[in-house]
C-alpha cells in the first residue's frame, strides 16, 4: 500500500486551523497569540530539520553520527527537565541529576530493545533507534521532571517534619522515605495512564502513524505494545533514579537536610 | 552508666566558639533575646546543621559517632513538635509507660486520637513523651513549657527531673520563665551576641 503525499498546500489547510485558533486567543484575550504562533513555528522547524537530519542520517547510517544525534537529543531533553523544576539544584547537579538518570534507563533500554527485541542488523539501524530513543526520552522526561519538582518542593515545605525526625535519631531513608515514595508516584502516574487508557480512549500516536503509512493494525498494534512497556519502564527507572539521587544529594554525610543545595528557579 | 556533655568551641554563623560543660544530672538554663541563636546553638549540638568544633557525651564526640546515634543519644526537644501521621500513636515505637502519661495529664486514649485535634501545648507534651521514649542520654529543651499552663508546666518539669535522676542525664534547657529557672536550674547562662555570661539564679 502506498503512502499518500502530503502537499505544501495540504498542510497549509492544517496550518490554518492553527492560525484561527490564535486569532481567536486575540479576540477573546487569553494572551496565548504570541505563544501559539510561536509553538506552531517551532513544531515546523524542529520536525522540518530532524526529517531533514534523519533523511540524511538513513542515507548514511553510520554509528558516529547516530551517537551524536543522541546524545544532543538527550542534553536537550535533560535541559527541559531543569527548566521545569520551580526549585532545583545548584551547580552541575542541577543538570546532571535528571540527565543522568535518563541516559542510562533510556539509553540502556533502547539498546536492549534493538538488540534482544526487535533484532535490527546492524543493531544501530537509525530507523528504528531514533524513534525509538525519542519516544524514550519524550516520556522519560516527562516522569523525571515531575518526580524531582514534587521532591524538592516537598522538601522545602516539609523542613520542619523531616529534621523531627531526624532529631529522634531516624535515618535519612526514613525521615525523607513518604517524600521519595510520593515522587516516584507523581512521576509514573501519567505513564500508567496513558497505558491504561491506550485503544480505548486514545490510539497511540506512534499505531496511528503506522497505521495511517499502511502498516497492518495488528503489526501497529504489536510494536505499540512493545512501545508502551519499554516506555513503562524506562519512565520508572528513571524516576526511581534520579529521585534517589536526588533525595541523596539533599543530605551530606553527617545525615544534615541540606536545602541549600537547592536553589529557587527564575520563574 | 553517667556522662557530662561538653561543648568544645562549637561556632555556628555568628555564634561561638562556645565551651560548655554540663555534668551528668546537673540542669542548665539558657536564656536570652529572641535571635540570640539558642535554638541554632542546640541543632549544631545535634550536629542538624554544619559547625565547628565538636560535643562530647560521656567522652564519645559527636564527630566520631554515627549521626543516628548521636541523635539518640543526645535528645533534642524543638520549640515547635512535628506530626506526620494522622494518630498520635503511630508516632510512638512502643507503649509509654502509664506513670509518665498520667504524670502529663493523659490517659492511654490518647493514643488514638488524630493529631489534628490536638491543642500546641498537648502536642508539645506528647512530643516529651516521644523524645523520652528513645532513652536519650543527655536532653536538650527548647522552651519545653513555652505553651503550657501552670499546673502542666509543674508536670513536665517533674517528669523530666524524674527522668534526669534516674538515667543520670546532663540537661539543656532553654527558659524565659525566672521562676522555673530558679525551680530547675543548678546554672543559668545568658546568650548574649553569641556568647555565654553566666548569671544568678
Amino acid at each position: 500500500m502506498n503512502v499518500i503525499a502530503l502537499s505544501a498546500l495540504d498542510l497549509s489547510f492544517a496550518a490554518g486551523l492553527v492560525l484561527l485558533l490564535a486569532l481567536l486567543s486575540l479576540v477573546l484575550r487569553l494572551g496565548l497569540f504570541k505563544r501559539i504562533v510561536i509553538a506552531a513555528i517551532r513544531t515546523t522547524v524542529q520536525l522540518t530539520l530532524i526529517g531533514l537530519v534523519l533523511k540524511a542520517l538513513f542515507a548514511n547510517a553510520a554509528l558516529p553520527w547516530i551517537a551524536l544525534l543522541a546524545l544532543l537529543m538527550l542534553s536537550i531533553a535533560g535541559y527541559e527537565v531543569m527548566a521545569r523544576q520551580q526549585r532545583r539544584f545548584s551547580g552541575w547537579w542541577g543538570y546532571g541529576l535528571g540527565t543522568l538518570s535518563m541516559f542510562i534507563s533510556s539509553f540502556a533500554i533502547t539498546v536492549f530493545a534493538l538488540i534482544v527485541v526487535i533484532g535490527t542488523e546492524p543493531w544501530y539501524t537509525p530507523q528504528y533507534a531514533i524513534p525509538l530513543l525519542g519516544m524514550m526520552l519524550g516520556n522519560t522526561m516527562t516522569g523525571v521532571a515531575l518526580s524531582l519538582d514534587h521532591l524538592t518542593q516537598n522538601a522545602h515545605s516539609e523542613q520542619a517534619v523531616i529534621e523531627n525526625r531526624l532529631m529522634l535519631g531516624e535515618e535519612w531513608r526514613v525521615a525523607m522515605g513518604d517524600i521519595v515514595r510520593n515522587s516516584v508516584r507523581v512521576g509514573l502516574i501519567p505513564m500508567l495512564n496513558a497505558m491504561a487508557a491506550a485503544g480505548v480512549v486514545s490510539l497511540p500516536g506512534m499505531m496511528t502513524g503506522q497505521i495511517l503509512s499502511g502498516t497492518p493494525p495488528v503489526e501497529a498494534v504489536k510494536y505499540q505494545i512493545l512501545i508502551m512497556f519499554l516506555i513503562g519502564a524506562g519512565t520508572g527507572f528513571a524516576t526511581m533514579g534520579a529521585t534517589w539521587l536526588a533525595a541523596r544529594r539533599l543530605f551530606d554525610e553527617r545525615q544534615r537536610l541540606r536545602l541549600e543545595r537547592v536553589i529557587s528557579g527564575k520563574r | 552508666m553517667p556522662s557530662s556533655l561538653q561543648v568544645k568551641q562549637l561556632a555556628v554563623l555568628h555564634i561561638g566558639p562556645i565551651d560548655l560543660n554540663i555534668n551528668s544530672k546537673e540542669c542548665v538554663c539558657l536564656s536570652g533575646p529572641s535571635g540570640a541563636g539558642k535554638s541554632l546553638l542546640l541543632r549544631a549540638m545535634v550536629d542538624l546543621i554544619p559547625h565547628e568544633g565538636d560535643i562530647l557525651l560521656g567522652g564519645e564526640a559527636c564527630s566520631q559517632t554515627r549521626p543516628c546515634q548521636w541523635r539518640r543519644w543526645v535528645g533534642l526537644l524543638p520549640a515547635e513538635s512535628q506530626w506526620w501521621y494522622e494518630r498520635v500513636g503511630d508516632h510512638f515505637r512502643q507503649a509509654v509507660p502509664g506513670s509518665w502519661l498520667e504524670q502529663l495529664g493523659f490517659t492511654h486514649e490518647v493514643m488514638d486520637w488524630s493529631v489534628s485535634r490536638c491543642s500546641t501545648g498537648e502536642k508539645q507534651r506528647l512530643a516529651l513523651l516521644r523524645l523520652l521514649l528513645n532513652e536519650p542520654r543527655a536532653l536538650l529543651l527548647d522552651e519545653p513549657t513555652a505553651s503550657l499552663d501552670v499546673q502542666s508546666s509543674q508536670g513536665v518539669e517533674q517528669l523530666i527531673k524524674t527522668y534526669q535522676q534516674q538515667h543520670q542525664a546532663p540537661v539543656l534547657w532553654v527558659s524565659h520563665d525566672p521562676r522555673q529557672i530558679e525551680r530547675v536550674a543548678q546554672r543559668h547562662f545568658v546568650f548574649k551576641q553569641g556568647v555565654l555570661q553566666q548569671d544568678k539564679i
